[in-house]
């Protein structure tokens, strides 16, 4: 269901003109005890909200840059529920609305209904399920609807009209544009039909468009959020958060603003 | 009796199976399942096929009355499915040459392929070269390490053997790759899944193809007899031998059915790789099914000695079919494996591949509780020319005598 904060976070950012910037990171990649300061430090940069990455072990929709991230949080001992508990300590202190994005399997486990509640819990406002699609997601609406958790659905290049209607449709929160035909990691370019795609969408659908999967510079940002809202940064982000220059984080978001 | 009809419309077996795939997949799945549909409707695509079988694949394959064995083990008349004669030496090309017949027809021109031993591999890149199609492999490091040979056999035949280092660097991990690099060529490119798992319909297809199987080994055994057999045996990784095996006598009440897991070490040990005796339910690789994992539903490691059995999942409707308890799923050891793979050497002149072989040793142990004028048919899913380094080094150098 929508989640009236997240949608207030974006809207606001929308209603200022600016491009929505919503980084990635993976929860316990450095500790689960450094994500409250890094929550902080993101919304201080200008974020409109995190896009925080649960890790699990056979993420085929990661390229190598978040694959090995995820292995790292997985040595560090992070769990789902690791990280539910973390974010529950300091909910009151935290106003940059969060979003989960778990491969499907961790919440299976923890059972969905657990998990749509104790996301509640903790604050979370919204949940990206990569390999649930519009055939499988029976498994878990009901609940995220009952404890008011947006489900952000994906978009993809290759989808007929038929269906992305149908995403656009569904979308909570914002809808995830993925604008490579590939997996996640920084690229160069975009391909030209990246844009027919985002200005499809846009058509569709008042809700937020974000483009993700293969963003990494300012220009990238600007170029993409020209034609949609804005646009979730995901492999830099954590690459450079990795070997610790959060400088770089820092300029990349406020510059893709 | 109501007739078996699964999957049903959504690729569900029961409570298993679906389609966890990413939405970038999901048209490339329901093309497959249009085009298939149409193909297995169209008897020029199965008379090609059946063309294929019999002149390139060398198929029927011999039900072959192991009077040796039999006689050794003292209990039923046993019978071995002889899938070890095929075209490079396995069960797996039945599955292959279909889905190449089937990329043809949906006009691609490039395959992707995972491979845990080689033996999926290989028959890949077989009908690849057969058929003009482009062909990469993704292999484990480890594998690749433990299977040299066919390494070079995939290279001979024209594939690029791709290195996968992620993870364990096995058959899982290749999987992952092989579904990252078909995420990325998805417009002209098939992936030829090698077993009854993934996505809907890739369970469905794999059986389908894998069932001449069943067919061939029901038809021989009543030619032969007049009757049906009273048991059969196969072993389960992700399950495609064993469901060719299975599905064209899931509606014969009287035929019980075995499944034979691989129990590595021992299940008490955790290195096995024995899902259905001693895993949960859970999502990996497109389908829900029964898995090792823990308990924070990370996929863990599999092991046995057997690389084609070296799995944490397992095919959807193998679950099913567990949870129906039609089908009896059973494990046997790395040692009893290796034993099995010696007994029916020395008294078949009949080398097993050590997959086979797991359903050979339990097979064995079937023979206790069953007389002389009962019947077991055992799938001898491939032949053992590939294992005998592994056995070798496993037995430490010592041979028999």
């Amino acid at each position: 269901m929508n989640n009236p904060f997240l949608d207030n976070a974006l809207n606001d950012q929308r209603k200022a003109g600016n491009n929505i910037v919503v980084p990635y990171i993976m929860a316990g990649d450095g500790g689960l005890e450094i994500l409250e300061e890094r929550l902080r430090f993101l919304e201080e940069c200008g974020a409109a909200a995190v896009e925080l990455g649960i890790p699990f072990s056979d993420p085929t929709a990661d390229g190598p840059t978040i694959q090995d991230a995820g292995q790292r949080a997985l040595k560090n001992g992070t769990t789902l529920k690791g990280v539910l508990d973390a974010l529950e300590t300091f909910k009151e202190n935290r106003s940059i609305p969060v979003i989960l994005m778990t491969y499907l399997n961790p919440i299976f486990t923890f059972g969905p209904e657990t998990f749509a509640a104790a996301c509640a819990n903790a604050g979370v406002n919204g949940v990206i399920i990569p390999d649930m699609p519009l055939e499988e997601e029976a498994l878990i609406t009901d609940f995220l609807e009952q404890y008011g958790i947006a489900n952000i659905r994906l978009a993809a290049m290759t989808s007929p009209n038929e269906r992305l209607t149908n995403i656009t449709q569904r979308t909570e929160g914002f809808l995830y544009a993925v604008s490579v035909k590939g997996t996640t990691g920084a690229r160069t370019t975009h391909d030209e039909s990246v844009k027919t795609y985002l200005q499809n969408l846009k058509q569709m659908t008042d809700t937020p468009v974000l483009a993700g999967f293969g963003v990494s510079t300012p220009e990238q940002a600007h170029e993409l959020g020209s034609i949609c809202d804005g646009v979730v940064i995901g492999s830099k982000i954590v690459d450079w958060f990795y070997k610790g220059q959060t400088d770089k984080v820092k300029q990349l978001i406020q510059k893709s603003i | 009796m109501t007739a078996y009809s699964f999957p049903d419309t959504k690729g569900r077996y029961g409570n298993f199976g679906g389609r966890f795939v990413p939405e970038l997949l999901m048209p490339a799945l329901l093309e497959l399942e249009e085009a298939y549909d149409q193909a297995m409707n169209d008897p020029s695509f199965t008379e090609k096929l059946n063309y294929y079988l019999k002149n390139y694949v060398g198929r029927e394959t011999p039900l072959y009355h192991a009077e040796n064995l039999s006689r050794q083990l003292g209990g039923p008349a046993i019978y071995l499915k002889r899938e070890d004669l095929n075209h490079t030496g396995a069960h797996k090309i039945n599955n292959t040459i279909g889905q190449a017949l089937l990329t043809l027809r949906m006009g691609k021109k490039k395959i992707v392929a995972e491979t845990g031993a080689g033996q999926h591999g290989v028959a890949t890149a077989t009908v690849c070269a057969l058929l003009g199609l482009e062909c990469v492999v993704f292999m484990g490091e480890e594998d690749i390490r433990r299977q040299k040979l066919n390494v070079f056999r995939m290279e001979l035949l024209g594939a690029t053997v791709e290195s996968v280092s992620q993870g364990s660097g096995t058959l899982k991990d290749a999987v992952n790759e092989a579904l990252r690099y078909w995420v990325s060529h998805v417009e002209d490119t098939h992936y030829i899944l090698g077993s009854v798992v993934g996505p809907h319909p890739f369970p469905k297809i794999v059986r389908d193809f894998q069932s001449v199987i069943g067919e061939e080994t029901k038809r021989q055994y009543q030619e032969h007899t007049g009757e049906l057999p009273d048991a059969v045996v196969a072993c389960v990784g992700g399950g495609s031998n064993a469901m060719g095996m299975f599905f064209p006598f899931i509606q014969d009440k009287g035929v019980r059915i075995y499944g034979v897991e691989a129990g590595g070490s021992g299940i008490e040990t955790h290195k096995h790789a024995a899902t259905l005796t001693a895993g949960s339910t859970g999502v990996l690789h497109g389908t829900l099914t029964h898995l090792l994992q823990d308990s924070n539903g990370q996929i863990e490691e599999a092991h046995s000695i057997s690389a084609g059995l070296d799995y944490p999942g397992v095919g959807p409707e193998h679950s099913h079919l567990h949870d129906t308890g039609r089908v009896t799923y059973t494990s046997v050891t790395d040692e009893e494996a290796i034993e099995a793979f010696k007994f029916l050497s020395s008294v078949e002149g009949i080398i097993p591949a050590l997959e086979s072989a797991h359903a050979v040793a339990y097979a064995a142990k079937l023979a206790n509780d069953m007389d002389e004028s009962q019947s077991l048919v055992i799938c001898l899913s491939g032949r053992g020319d590939k294992d005998v380094e592994s056995v070798k080094d496993a037995l430490g150098g010592q041979t028999n005598e």
